[in-house]
């Protein structure tokens, strides 16, 4: 259907993550495919390190393929102190397509004009969800490609290099329903677990502003997607607008004629700014932070798998404090809370590692956004401002 | 003598119409000959003419006497004497006595003016020449090929000079086909009509048109033998004074006052011989339509003119008259009025003038329209000196009963106002109860009267309640700017403004309270009614439409009301959605605080406080913007949508009186018919009496069909007048609402470069 070539991706790569690339290992997705539901994305590799066979090579890959290496990702129990990058949403190309199916249905209520004028404007959009979509794809392998630890994973080499499709089983109904289980049991235990006293004051520190934070992430994530939305409706009634007034001088044989053409014109314009906005502001702010939300949530998790692992920690405490007391596997219930200890200091310092290093990334991400965003505003409003002062003048000259 | 008349299509089959028409035809062509001369050639036919051919050299001679001198020549005065029927002397008499001699004089020579006419129309004033070669050398100039015979070629040629090809070419045929020429007389009617009301957009045009429709038409449909006198009047007028005024004489005045005393003989001759009943009537008729509708204008001259008809067209037609001769209409109209207070001349003149003015029109239709054009921007750019604002919306009363009065000022420098600064306090149905009696004074006649807002009951209910919110707010205000917008509409229309019900509402401090106006009284259901009936004749009436020009406007309204009320939604949605923005965006302020609140990174938690505090500022803007959006660009829509419904009320008014006119028409055909039974059953008891009422329906059918006449020019002006008007007002009103998003974009880009966000966030 459509295809993503790599032109604007420059422009679209700033997004979100300031990766600190070497050049050992550099991972982008130049071409993609829709074909209906699925997604073909084109991962190109290029590289230097021995561990792969050729320099460069690309391969196809689906989005489930990725949601494959962000699982075994998770589920590798010695990546569990890390933060494992959020795998990458679900294409959802339902929107825009419900859209332009609702388009096709009001045909007949509008103009020529105004129809093929909407219908590019749901392309376009159409076109940057897609964009998107390849985006976030990309920058989730650039975060592992950028990670010390985890861009040696076998599995990820597996999925860069093999040119083979992966072929990936796709999850069945029992899986999903384990998958949903899963997750119950988890924040069950979450729950369980937030009772066990934390022995260390940056992680306690940690856990309460990442909760906090991701609320008010998420709230802000939302607000900025429904503010989002109304400047492209606002674009879309500025369509509507310059159509109708368009027709409207079309019938006109007056001196009016003029005046709404020009308007017609304004608008027209007007609406490619107000566009603009809407885009600039969905990929600079809402994209920002709707990343970070999942980051976070790619936080938490850490945090409760070292909290799971602490509980595991007291658990075997209290275990080899029974086994004392009856004299009974004492050695067995030692090594075992000597492994829950070792587990939960190598979590404890990976985790903190991470999370510093986390930290530091969302600023550095969040300041370059908002800079570029808020001199994105300040050039569209002053577009605005060019294209109205042109118009007024225009209409009072005749 | 038009039952008479009508009853025999041959012309001049009874000996006692005959006799009537040759005194009028006499004076008629007396009159038509100074003028034009072609009427009487065809109307006269074969007894005049012969007599024509002989007087013609001294007619001819005693025209340019006339031209040159102004004196005329004595065998002149003789023969008009002689010719004219004592009925016109009494006419003239009355109001031309010192204008008598004058008269005569023209009157006399009935050729003499076929002669002088042609000499003018071809510019070389061969005063030797004979009536016949004259009337040729006028056909061969004007270009006209096809002339039969010498008669009726001569006709034609001053036909061919004049505009109005078609009745010159129908002339021949009129004497024997009455309902012909009828028709054909209609459509140069129509023509001159349509040119006049763009021309001369206030006052003379229409009163033309009255005239005109008067004499001609009138005239015409009466009767078939007059119909052809009549006829060629207006030829011989319309075309000598064009020519004459127009080429040789240029601006003599001497020559004016000769042209108008011999307008005026014709005018009287017409109006003899055409039945006494009909005249009587149009004449008391024309003179009150001529009135009201100039009535700014003509106030001064109006005053004069006790004979009315013939003083308000003199006073047209010398303008008219003038204005060709690039004398500018200023100075025209006092000279005219003048002239009419001198002596009783003007009366008589105005015949004369009325029908030269249209002639000429029609001769020259395109540049005519286009001055008129030029000269009705010059008007609008002066526009009347009141301005009208209503401020400070009150609620008075409590509950249901509750209603909102609003403070009007207007502020005028017009003497027509007692005061220079005037403030009253009206309530909303006293807006809609000024509405109710403009448009049903002025409705009918064909103005578009300015339409107040409509009637919300909710809006209102919200208001009454008592609910001091956002929307109630909102809807106080878009009413209140609707309501000045109305105001200010109906002051700015020149003869809305001299209604006295407008001058009471802006002035007087009491007023009646207006009752009808209520949706729910009495006065409501019956108007709901009338509206009811009005659509379903609106959908029964089909009018075969006869002017492509209104045909055509019908159409362009009809689309344009659709695209504006398209617009409109559009604008609301457009507001929907930025007062949604708006929302968005201070929820998202919201937002961005409690993040930065919760941020741990202190500088980056201080510019996310920052951009919360931007984005506060935004959603004000945005707020502000749907607002500008609402009251400049949605009200200004809702504004033309109201508009055009008054558009196409007046185009419902024309059509309403064109049907009258056509069952008139109807209804003569039955009283006919009925009347032909009873002859046919000799049956004279019930002639006479069938007789009467054709006579009554005759009368009521010329009526009918100048009343049509006349709104259609009302409205054709009145659409144009909209169109320009509203040309303007949208440039002037879409460049506001502009510069109020200009401004705030301004804002946002002040706003927006949050010079110290962006200071923050680099300091991370």
């Amino acid at each position: 259907m459509s295809s993503f070539d790599d032109n604007n991706k420059e422009r679209l790569r700033s997004v979100s993550v300031d990766l600190n690339n070497d050049a050992s290992l550099l991972i982008d997705i130049p071409d993609a495919l829709c074909e209906r539901d699925k997604v073909k994305f084109t991962v190109h590799t290029k590289t230097t390190l021995s561990s792969f066979q050729k320099p460069e090579f690309s391969v196809p890959r689906q989005h489930e393929d990725f949601i494959w290496l962000h699982d075994t990702l998770v589920e590798t129990e010695d990546y569990a102190g890390l933060i494992i990058p959020p795998a990458p949403p679900k294409p959802d190309f339902e929107s825009p397509r419900e859209k332009m199916h609702k388009l096709g249905e009001g045909e007949a209520t509008m103009t020529k004009e105004e129809y093929t004028k909407m219908k590019q404007e749901l392309e376009a959009e159409y076109l940057a969800v897609f964009k998107k979509t390849v985006q976030v794809h990309e920058v989730f392998l650039q975060r592992l490609s950028s990670h010390p630890i985890l861009s040696k994973d076998r599995n990820f080499q597996i999925f860069l290099e093999y040119d083979q499709d992966l072929s990936v089983r796709r999850k069945n109904a029992k899986e999903m329903f384990g998958g949903f289980f899963k997750n119950m049991v988890k924040s069950a235990d979450e729950v369980l677990i937030a009772g066990v006293k934390e022995v260390d004051d940056f992680f306690e520190q940690e856990k309460t502003f990442l909760l906090d934070y991701f609320s008010k992430i998420k709230d802000a994530t939302a607000k900025a997607e429904k503010m989002t939305r109304s400047h492209k409706n606002i674009a879309d009634d500025y369509i509507r607008l310059s159509a109708t007034l368009n027709s409207l001088s079309a019938e006109e044989s007056t001196a009016n004629k003029k005046t709404l053409d020009h308007i017609s014109d304004l608008f027209e314009k007007l609406r490619k700014v107000e566009g603009r906005v809407a885009s600039d502001e969905e990929l600079k702010l809402t994209e920002l932070l709707r990343y970070y939300m999942r980051d976070i949530q790619a936080a938490k998790d850490l945090l409760y798998r070292r909290a799971r692992a602490l509980a595991d920690y007291e658990n075997s405490n209290k275990a080899l404090d029974k086994a004392r007391l009856k004299g009974k596997d004492v050695s067995q219930a030692e090594e075992h809370q000597q492994r829950c200890l070792q587990k939960f200091d190598n979590l404890s310092e990976s985790g903190k590692k991470e999370l510093t290093n986390f930290k530091a990334r969302r600023v550095v991400a969040f300041r370059k956004n908002l800079v570029e965003m808020a001199e994105l505003e300040v050039k569209h409003a002053k577009n605005n401002m060019t294209l109205l002062q042109g118009c007024i003048e225009l209409l009072s000259s005749n | 003598m038009a039952s008479s008349t009508e009853r025999s299509p041959p012309p001049f089959p009874d000996t006692e119409d005959q006799d009537v028409l040759d005194s009028e035809e006499v004076g008629g062509r007396d009159s038509d000959d100074d003028d034009g001369e072609e009427l009487f050639m065809s109307a006269s036919n074969t007894p005049l003419t012969k007599q024509d051919t002989p007087a013609s050299p001294d007619s001819q001679a005693s025209d340019l006497m006339d031209d040159l001198s102004a004196e005329p020549p004595s065998s002149q005065t003789e023969k008009s004497a002689a010719s004219s029927s004592p009925e016109e002397f009494v006419d003239l008499t009355n109001n031309l006595e010192s204008a008598e001699s004058k008269v005569e004089a023209e009157i006399s020579s009935p050729e003499p003016s076929d002669d002088f006419f042609d000499i003018l129309g071809s510019e070389t004033q061969k005063v030797e020449v004979e009536a016949s070669v004259k009337a040729d050398s006028g056909e061969v100039s004007s270009g006209v090929t096809d002339l039969p015979g010498g008669k009726t070629g001569s006709e034609q040629g001053t036909s061919s000079a004049a505009p109005i090809i078609n009745l010159n070419a129908d002339f021949s045929d009129n004497n024997q086909q009455p309902s012909r020429v009828e028709n054909k007389t209609n459509d140069p009617l129509a023509q001159v009509l349509s040119d006049t009301p763009a021309a001369d957009p206030k006052k003379p045009s229409s009163a033309v048109l009255d005239l005109f429709e008067d004499d001609g038409s009138d005239i015409f449909t009466g009767t078939p033998q007059t119909k052809p006198a009549s006829q060629p009047q207006k030829g011989l007028f319309g075309e000598p004074d064009e020519d004459l005024f127009g080429e040789p004489l240029g601006a003599m005045s001497k020559k004016t006052t000769e042209n108008e005393v011999k307008s005026s003989t014709t005018k009287a001759a017409g109006p003899a011989s055409s039945t006494g009943g009909a005249q009587q009537d149009r004449k008391s008729t024309e003179p009150a339509d001529i009135f009201t509708e100039e009535a700014v204008t003509t106030v001064p001259r109006t005053s004069n003119t006790s004979t009315v008809n013939s003083k308000a067209n003199g006073v047209h037609s010398e303008e008219d008259l003038f204005t060709e001769a690039t004398v500018e209409l200023s100075l025209d109209s006092p000279r005219s009025g003048r002239k009419k207070e001198e002596t009783s001349k003007p009366s008589a003149s105005s015949s004369s003038s009325s029908l030269s003015a249209p002639a000429k029109q029609a001769k020259q239709p395109p540049a005519a329209l286009e001055e008129l054009e030029d000269e009705e921007e010059a008007e609008k750019e002066d526009q009347f000196d009141v301005f009208i604002s209503v401020k400070d919306p009150e609620k008075v009363g409590d509950g249901m009963n509750a209603y909102m009065a609003y403070k009007v000022s207007t502020e005028t420098s017009l003497p027509m106002f007692r005061n220079k600064l005037m403030t009253v306090r009206r309530r909303f149905s006293d807006f809609l109860g000024l509405y109710e009696k403009l448009s049903e004074k002025h409705g009918p006649n064909g103005l578009i009267v300015p339409p107040p807002p409509e009637k919300s009951i909710l809006g209102m209910t919200k208001v009454k309640v008592g609910k001091e919110d956002s929307s109630s707010a909102d809807f106080l205000e878009r009413r209140r700017g609707a309501l000045e917008r109305y105001l200010q509409r109906v002051v700015n229309h020149p003869m809305l403004l001299q209604d006295p019900d407008v001058r009471e509402f802006l002035e007087k401090e009491e007023l009646p309270r207006a009752v009808s106006t209520q949706a729910l009284s009495g006065a409501g259901f019956l108007k709901m009614i009338n509206k009811a009936t009005d659509a379903v004749n609106k959908m029964t009436i089909k009018m075969n439409e006869s002017d492509a020009w209104f045909e055509e406007k019908l159409q362009e309204v009809e689309s344009a009301d659709q695209h504006f009320r398209k617009l409109h939604a559009l604008v609301e949605s457009l507001v929907v959605h930025r007062k949604e923005l708006s929302l968005n965006t201070a929820n998202f302020a919201k937002s961005a605080a409690m993040l930065g609140s919760a941020e741990d990174n202190t500088a980056l938690s201080r510019a996310l406080s920052q951009l919360a505090e931007v984005e506060d500022k935004i959603e004000q803007l945005h707020q502000d913007q749907a607002a500008n959006d609402t009251f400049s660009f949605a009200e200004l829509i809702a504004d033309y949508i109201r508009l055009l419904g008054a558009v196409r009320g007046s185009f419902d008014h024309r059509i309403k009186a064109w049907q009258r006119w056509q069952d008139g028409q109807a209804m003569l055909q039955k009283k006919r018919e009925t009347e032909a039974k009873l002859l046919w059953a000799n049956k004279p008891d019930k002639l006479q009496q069938a007789k009467d009422e054709i006579v009554e329906w005759e009368a009521k059918v010329t009526q009918f069909e100048r009343d049509f006449e006349r709104v259609s020019a009302t409205v054709r002006k009145e659409v144009i007048r909209f169109e320009k008007q509203r040309t303007n007002n949208f440039r002037r009103q879409i460049t506001k609402y502009l510069e109020s998003l200009l401004q705030s974009q301004q804002q946002v880009s002040r706003e927006e470069p949050p010079n110290p966000l962006l200071d923050m966030i680099k300091l991370v």
